[in-house]
């Protein structure tokens, strides 16, 4: 189907849902509108790119709880860009009923799950497919079918997943900036399994906290959420190995110090390998009393194959300083750069954004990637030095 | 025989009585008869809505919901779920506090669905961009502050003790506050807040008080204004509901996830 269309079913199903719900309980629908324009500061290497692109973007949400213990959830997302086909489509991010009881909590349906510590990445965290064209720093994830039992005690919460139905990674389309420098070709994609996108993946986390640690324990068995991709006949193949993850997420919280790990172990029938992001972070509260926060941070990421690694982050270190103003419209600001530690490339992002009445909020971002290396991961984007301002409409 | 006895007896006993009614004593016994008597209440529940006004009276809303359990010989546990503004819909702050160790804190991001463990160091700083610092909101256990009773003065109408507090917690941005406590509800009607160099900072005034299951004092309008900037802050509760039955399930970090 193309995508244009999908995206205008979906704002219909949209529509179908508030219709229903308007008259009983229409004030449990939240959400925001955004619209969104990212400048590029080079010219585009290509044809089919452009310098400057705009969206709209839509993320309805929907709660309801009973006094019983039961609630549902509903949230959507949906873009449409001019000249980024890859960029307009939709998806349903959460879809689920939970029910919770006084020793365990049962949830079944589409969620989004975020494990983990660190800023820089997030490694730990491998239930939900990355969505990897809406960020490529891989914040956002698209909903993941699952069935969750968290069985509660006072030695902590162990989570238990069944999680039918694999997602594929998306990834940038060739009239997109930030693509890889090849095609991939996703319509082609292999699996390890036999079951392909059927095979049903299981995951277990027990995560508690003792006193300032708060510690989190996770394994994964099931197809990897990141392909290995296969150069074949000038394209990229995705092939989807099956994978045993084991993470350790840990985090300190000593006065105004927090130090943070996430360490995994990844296995496949390719290879086995060893990640770790190690950091900490220091905030200045309440500067000269004049209610300023100001954060430090820094981390150390590393991947076991190095040069090897499919992530660019294999030895590197991320420096970061977050301004927090706590005024009336919440303005903030952040700093962020990550080095690679072997060959100096690195990425320098900017974030700022502050509330614009009761409803709007102005958010701008800038990225830059400098002294990038043309035998490393990041050399596709290497001429994606980008700004872009968003405004949105929260309801 | 027994004159000489009482002698040594008496001795003893009057360093006592004058103890017992040193400016401290007096200041801690208050504040422990304050906290006993609204003990007992198990869980509460209220809506809050926090008029924001700057220098130039503009005004900004928020509104939030808290619910807060009972915990016996340390701090309470609370939840604070956002409401407005749109874009912090369904954040949520739980907090466990601690009479004087760190209390432990978290924060649920909604949109990354992210339980971030927050420092707690931070008492001063502005609640929500309010004129309220995260130490004003928090429970109010006696072993936080040094006591001294001043006087009984006539205040807005309440005949009231004035007691002076010193933080004995750290980071605290006050050098000291000066409560005035009505004599009959054992609450709060008014507090000053004097800064880290001794200067006034903020005049908090409690409004309306009504009484819950015929014992608990709690007031429905709280107004803070900062002399030094000029700004001013509202907090207007509604709906004060108590002993509902939570249990410290709802003040797990499970419970943040479906706090909305």
């Amino acid at each position: 189907m193309n995508p244009s269309n999908e995206t205008i079913h979906f704002f219909y199903l949209i529509l179908l849902l508030l219709g229903i719900t308007s008259t009983s309980i229409a004030a449990e629908w939240s959400g925001n509108l955004s619209t969104e324009v990212r400048g590029f500061k080079n010219n585009a290497p290509s044809d089919q790119q452009e310098d400057l692109y705009s969206s709209i973007a839509f993320k309805p949400e929907f709660f309801h709880q009973w006094e019983n213990g039961q609630s549902i959830t509903f949230s959507a997302f949906g873009r449409a860009s001019d000249n980024n086909e890859s960029r307009t489509r939709a998806d349903i991010r959460e879809l689920y009923w939970n029910y919770s009881a006084d020793a365990w909590e049962l949830r079944l349906g589409i969620r989004k799950i975020f494990w983990g510590v660190t800023e820089s990445v997030h490694l730990v965290d491998i239930i939900n497919q990355t969505d990897l064209v809406e960020g490529f720093y891989g914040e956002e994830k698209l909903g993941q079918p699952m069935l969750n039992f968290a069985w509660i005690t006072d030695l902590g919460t162990t989570d238990f997943f069944i999680l039918p139905g694999f997602r594929e990674r998306n990834f940038s389309s060739q009239d997109a900036r930030l693509r890889p420098a090849l095609p991939i070709n996703s319509n082609n994609a292999v699996y390890e399994s036999s079951r392909e996108k059927q095979r049903i993946d299981a995951a277990v986390r027990w995560s508690h906290y003792f006193g300032d640690w708060d510690i989190g324990i996770s394994h994964f068995y099931g197809t990897s959420r990141e392909p290995r991709l296969v150069f074949e006949s000038g394209r990229l193949v995705p092939n989807y190995d099956i994978i045993n993850q084991t993470g350790l997420d840990l985090q300190s919280t000593l006065g105004s110090w927090l130090w943070k790990t996430e360490i995994i172990r990844r296995s496949s029938n390719i290879k086995t390998y060893y990640a770790s992001a190690i950091g900490l972070e220091y905030s200045f509260f309440d500067l000269n009393s004049t209610g300023v926060d100001i954060g430090l941070v820094t981390e150390w990421l590393y991947d076991s194959r190095e040069q090897q690694a499919t992530t660019p982050f294999d030895n590197d270190t991320m420096f970061g300083l977050r301004f927090a103003l706590n005024d009336a419209q919440s303005a903030e600001f952040l700093a962020a750069i990550i080095i690679d530690n072997n060959n100096k490339g690195n990425i320098f992002s900017l974030e700022a954004s502050r509330r614009v009445g009761e409803q709007f909020k102005l958010s701008i971002e800038a990225n830059l990637f400098q002294n990038i290396d043309t035998n490393t991961l990041l050399a596709s984007f290497a001429n994606d030095d980008y700004a872009q301002i968003e405004l949105a409409y929260y309801f | 025989m027994q004159k000489l006895l009482l002698i040594p007896l008496l001795s003893l006993i009057l360093p006592l009585n004058v103890s017992a009614t040193t400016a401290e004593d007096r200041g801690m016994q208050i504040a422990i008869e304050a906290d006993q008597r609204d003990t007992g209440w198990r869980d509460q529940q209220a809506k809050i809505v926090m008029t924001l006004r700057n220098k130039q009276g503009d005004e900004t809303t928020r509104e939030n919901r808290m619910s807060i359990l009972e915990v016996a010989d340390d701090g309470d546990k609370s939840l604070i779920v956002f409401d407005t503004p749109a874009d912090v819909k369904g954040t949520a702050f739980l907090s466990h506090t601690h009479s004087l160790r760190a209390d432990d804190q978290w924060l649920f991001l909604p949109a990354l669905k992210r339980i971030k463990r927050i420092s707690s160091s931070n008492k001063s700083g502005p609640f929500m961009g309010t004129e309220f610092a995260y130490e004003d909101l928090s429970s109010q256990e006696v072993e936080k502050y040094a006591y001294k009773y001043l006087r009984d003065e006539e205040s807005n109408g309440y005949q009231t003790f004035v007691i002076e507090r010193i933080p004995q917690y750290k980071n605290s941005g006050y050098k000291r506050q000066l409560v005035w406590i009505d004599k009959t509800m054992y609450q709060p009607v008014k507090i000053e807040y004097y800064d880290r160099k001794g200067e006034l900072l903020k005049t908090l005034t409690y409004h309306e008080y009504k009484q819950y299951l015929d014992k608990f004092w709690r007031s429905s309008r709280m107004e803070m204004i900062n002399h030094q900037t000029a700004k001013s802050t509202t907090l207007s509760w509604f709906d004060y509901k108590f002993n509902t039955g939570l249990k410290d399930r709802n003040f797990d970090k499970n419970s943040l996830k479906r706090a909305r």
